[in-house]
């Protein structure tokens, strides 16, 4: 990777952003979390970026603390040869949620991007109003974000963003909040605007849960893993002309980066023989729940039972209407009962996958309480414990706080709450959420082990 | 709707030029006139401040009077409520901004708001008299403070709420393009709170009407103090026992309130619809008349073309240019947004560039601060240590008293507001047609009614003991029925059909679909209700009415009392009492009641 150019801000070539080094913990100083290990990335001109990986991994922070609105606890952010300070002014964010501000019109909205430029009222008036013609939202000029449609409001937040004309735009998960078909439409025109120059900016950074979505927009990408969050592997992204086309260049990079993703407790090197990536971390070391409920679980292996027992996830997505942020975890949560297994970016069912998919109810919680108590550390873990307790009852917050040992306070919540919905279905144990505690029914214990 | 916001009000395409020009009509007209009128009762109300001091004016209790009365009390009304506005914004905002100084604030605000109106009646006034001691300027000065202390304290709790509840990315955007200190206020903190500050202005207001007799007219061990207004004329209609007089008075009292309902409180609420935070939009948007009247006006489209508008883009720029954008200390500062709320660190770390000074000036502020507050202990520990044991056991009886008066209260309003509100909750039309009217009856103060009301309940057996109770529930029952009201409005239509599919009745029904919806609204109002119970125990246990003073045995009466008769050890001591008591209600009662509520019973 090229070192950084101090004095390369007019070479086109020149790194613009980059982070050196970056952690983030979260917590006091006695209990900490790492939800960030050591990213080093650089942002150069005229490159689109796109950052991958399961929820939890860290993405949404990284892009947070490279636009200064978060500290990193080690490290540093470099903009532009110094090191960043305060919020990152070349930098502008399109966000999930849009984020306009409701009581201001959409020209006010896109005028508050330029509120901090000092410019006069008219000249302000007027680069909003080229923003808004530039992003076709002209005779909207007046209205309020509640009148405007999903895409419409996206709309506002990326002539919100441009108007100010930063030199790195980042995109924080700009598409998934908006129907199918309107996402496709301002992905193209957000394309068509950066590749023909339309746009003063130089670089574009984009966290998304869509791997169809970022391989057919970005120049490079970075798969992220959880726990602690960290850069798994850097992948080039396909040349321009062939990202449109669906052919096999890009059936083939989306199913390696499924593959990558589905195995998130392998080392890359041995998921990929082909080396044409960079490898950039290494695996943690601790089962983590993918937070699917059983319902959802029992309806995809019954799906894939249906469709013959093995079905690529790509194809599988597509065909469930489903994003690979979707379906990631429940193929994930099959693998880790051990109901099915991940090949080369395919799934399949294992033997008491399929038993599982021709079971009647009773027979399925049967299978499930099995495949929970021999395969689920943390729900083997809360059983064992209420065994060994006299009153056979157990805390929440003993297993909270082993938890927070490996998770952020959020993370352990959510562990707690999918190992509660799991362990209750299949009977191993019952939980009082008014005294959050979990304890033993009558009839449960004999059966448990 | 341009007049009220000179910020985020853009005109139409390229500049509000080539719009046709409103023509003027007979809105302007009145604007014009309510302008002169309210020149001409500035002035009036100016010379009547800086007239030479005369504690107690004697009130004219001829019809003619009445006007003038009642400009000046609105007037007082009207100062302490911008003095609570300032209060308001400046507090919340430190206590928000700041964590230190948050650990003081909140619990501050807590003891603050359980202290009755009377107990700072001797500090304001002495103190506030002798530094005017020729003119009126500090009686009114007191009074005005006297209300400010029965406003000020929802108002700052609700802004201060808004303030920590403020989306994480509304403010990220804030600060990715840079908004500053005074940007930020006016185009997201402020908006943001707006509707409920506007709420807790009207439960303000009615705060406000409820104590001004007591702001008015009050006496202080041999001093007993009078100032021309609306309080001390119902104040003293009732001492004389002149019934037309009392009923003129309150039939006033209920126009201006009637009147600032429509012209006030109707149009700002429509107008602030806009800063509902829902991104769709749907539902009944409030209306008025007023405000769709205000806004063809072409005084007021001139005046947000020429004045507003510059003004406030003038506003904008003289407070950007000494604040520097969003420091580096307030973003290291924070947590992400998926882990804890971000808050508004912006104020210590931003004014100051230099740590090391800032740290010599907190250093000295936090000594300065502690050292007040040591001396004010020792000054307050010497007061009351004078007091005999006999005291403290009078203080404990009252303490208990008003305790089973407020808990009688409480239960009587819950067991007739309840069916009542949820009758009228449950049908959309009646809710519809009953809301104003049971707002208008709530806002009107219940202490103008306690003279009249005493006439019969004083009668009764048990006397003053029962009939304190009365008043006390005619002042809080309200707020349980608003919101009774409103929680049952909010019962989905499936819960309820549901509810009628497997024919749930009567006892059923209520027990497993009525209650638990509307608890949270219940406790929410019960909260509200107690609250007022307490603070309302000053006026409902102690009555001056027809040259006599009934009192009873009470906390509200020892301090209306002591207050009266310049006993500030007693008063010190009362005061304590009932702020311990109160918060101590909050914390083990209220709040566990409040969270279960928040947890178990909340709809969505």
């Amino acid at each position: 990777m090229a070192t950084m150019n101090q004095t390369g801000s007019a070479v086109n070539q020149g790194t613009l952003l980059a982070a050196r080094g970056v952690s983030k913990y979260y917590g006091d100083e006695h209990e900490r979390v790492l939800v960030l290990d050591s990213i080093d990335l650089e942002l150069r001109a005229g490159e689109f970026i796109a950052l991958l990986g399961p929820s939890g991994s860290g993405k949404s922070t990284l892009l947070r603390i490279l636009a200064g609105l978060i500290a990193p606890s080690r490290g540093e952010v470099v903009a532009d040869g110094a090191p960043l300070r305060g919020t990152n002014e070349q930098v502008a964010i399109v966000f999930q949620s849009f984020a306009l501000y409701p009581w201001l019109t959409v020209q006010d909205n896109v005028e508050l991007g330029l509120l901090a430029k000092e410019l006069s009222p008219r000249e302000r008036r007027e680069r909003a109003l080229r923003a808004i013609d530039l992003i076709g939202l002209d005779g909207f000029e007046t209205a309020y974000p509640r009148e405007l449609s999903g895409g419409m409001k996206q709309r506002v937040g990326f002539a919100r963003a441009l108007v100010v004309e930063p030199e790195v735009l980042f995109l924080d998960e700009p598409f998934s909040a908006l129907d199918v078909l309107v996402a496709e439409n301002l992905r193209h025109e957000l394309l068509d605007l950066w590749r023909e120059r339309k746009i003063p900016t130089r670089a574009i950074l984009m966290v998304t849960h869509n791997i169809d979505e970022a391989v057919s927009m970005a120049d490079r990408l970075l798969v992220f893993g959880a726990n602690p969050g960290r850069i798994r592997i850097e992948l080039p992204g396909l040349p321009t002309e062939r990202r449109a086309v669906k052919d096999g260049a890009h059936a083939e990079l989306v199913d390696t980066i499924y593959r990558v993703m589905t195995n998130p407790l392998e080392d890359v090197a041995t998921l990929l023989p082909s080396a044409h990536a960079v490898e950039r971390g290494a695996a943690p070391r601790y089962q983590m729940l993918p937070h699917v409920n059983i319902g959802e679980l029992t309806g995809f292996i019954e799906r894939l039972h249906a469709l013959g027992g093995r079905e690529d996830l790509y194809e599988l997505a597509r065909e469930l209407h489903m994003e690979a942020d979707d379906i990631l975890p429940l193929a994930e949560a099959a693998d880790l009962l051990g109901f099915g297994d991940v090949q080369e970016g395919d799934v399949l069912l294992t033997e008491e996958g399929r038993r599982f998919a021709e079971a009647g109810v009773l027979e399925e919680k049967e299978l499930f309480r099995a495949q929970a108590a021999s395969h689920i550390e943390l729900i083997d873990a809360i059983a064992r414990d209420l065994h060994a307790a006299s009153d056979h009852r157990l805390p929440e917050d003993a297993v909270i706080e082993r938890l927070e040992q490996t998770f952020s306070p959020i993370e352990a919540r959510r562990q707690l709450d999918t190992a509660i919905d799991w362990g209750r279905y299949a009977e191993l144990f019952a939980y009082d959420d008014d005294a959050g505690e979990f304890f033993l029914e009558e009839e449960s214990q004999p059966a448990a082990r | 709707m341009r007049m009220f916001a000179p910020y985020g009000a853009t005109p139409q395409r390229g500049a509000g030029d080539d719009r046709t020009p409103t023509r003027p009509g007979w809105i302007d007209a009145a604007l014009i006139v309510a302008l002169i009128a309210l020149a001409y009762g500035i002035v009036v109300a100016a010379s009547h401040w800086t007239a030479p001091l005369t504690p107690s004016a004697s009130i004219d209790l001829a019809p003619r009077s009445l006007p003038l009365y009642a400009g000046l009390s609105t007037l007082r009304m009207a100062l302490a409520y911008i003095l609570s506005l300032a209060f308001t914004l400046v507090y919340a905002h430190i206590a928000a901004g700041n964590r230190r100084a948050e650990r003081v604030m909140a619990p501050l605000l807590d003891i603050l708001q359980s202290i009755p109106i009377l107990s700072f009646l001797p500090g304001v006034v002495l103190g506030l008299v002798a530094l005017f001691p020729r003119s009126h300027i500090g009686l009114e000065l007191a009074a005005i403070l006297l209300i400010f202390t029965s406003q000020a304290w929802n108002m700052t709790f609700s802004f201060y709420h808004s303030l920590l509840i403020i989306p994480s990315d509304l403010r990220e955007a804030a600060s990715v393009y840079r908004l500053n200190f005074w940007r930020r206020f006016t185009r997201l903190e402020l908006p943001f709170a707006m509707i409920p500050l506007i709420w807790n202005s009207m439960m303000s207001w009615a705060g406000g009407w409820f104590f001004l007799m007591a702001a008015e007219q009050f006496t202080l061990g041999p001093h007993s103090f009078q100032l021309p207004g609306l309080g001390s004329y119902l104040q003293t209609a009732a001492n004389d026992g002149n019934v037309g007089a009392l009923l003129l008075g309150l039939a006033t009292l209920i126009a201006i309130i009637v009147l600032l309902d429509q012209l006030l409180w109707r149009p700002l609420i429509a107008w602030a619809d806009r800063f509902k935070l829902e991104q769709t939009a749907g539902g009944e948007a409030p209306t008025s008349g007023v405000l769709r009247a205000l806004r063809r006006s072409a005084l007021l489209e001139w005046l947000s073309g020429h004045v507003f508008a510059p003004s406030g883009e003038w506003l904008d720029r003289a407070f950007s240019r000494p604040l520097r954008p969003a420091s580096r200390v307030e973003t290291a500062k924070r947590e992400t947004a998926s882990v804890a709320p971000i808050r508004l660190r912006s104020s210590e770390a931003a004014a100051w560039p230099d740590r090391s000074a800032a740290q010599v000036v907190r250093a000295i502020v936090g000594v300065v601060a502690l050292a007040a507050c040591v001396w004010g202990a020792a000054a307050a520990l010497r007061l009351v240590a004078h007091l005999s044991l006999g005291d403290w056991g009078n203080v404990t009886v009252s303490a208990g008293a008003t305790l089973l008066r407020t808990v009688a209260a409480l239960a009587i309003g819950v067991a007739w507001t309840v069916p009542l509100g949820v009758a009228i909750g449950l049908h959309p039309r009646w809710a519809r047609r009953a809301q104003p009217i049971v707002q208008m009856v709530a806002s009107i103060p219940a202490t103008a009614l306690f003279p009249a009301l005493l006439l019969i309940l004083i009668g009764l057996p048990g006397g003053l003991n029962i009939a304190a109770i009365g008043l006390m529930l005619l002042g809080t029952q309200w707020y349980v029925l608003f919101n009774v009201i409103a929680g049952a409005m909010a019962i989905p239509t499936d819960l309820r059909e549901a509810a009628a599919i497997y024919k749930l009745r009567g006892w059923q029904r209520w027990r497993y679909m009525i209650l638990p919806a509307i608890f949270p609204w219940l406790v929410t109002g019960m909260i509200t209700a107690t609250g007022g119970a307490w603070n309302a125990s000053i006026v409902a246990e102690y009555v001056a009415f027809n040259s006599h003073v009934y009192q009873t045995v009470g906390l509200g009466a020892l301090i209306a009392s002591s207050a009266a008769r310049g006993d500030f050890a007693l008063l010190l001591a009362a005061t304590l009492a009932m702020a311990a008591v109160v918060v101590a209600m909050n914390r083990l009662v209220w709040r566990p009641l409040y969270r279960l509520a928040e947890q178990r019973f909340h709809l969505d």
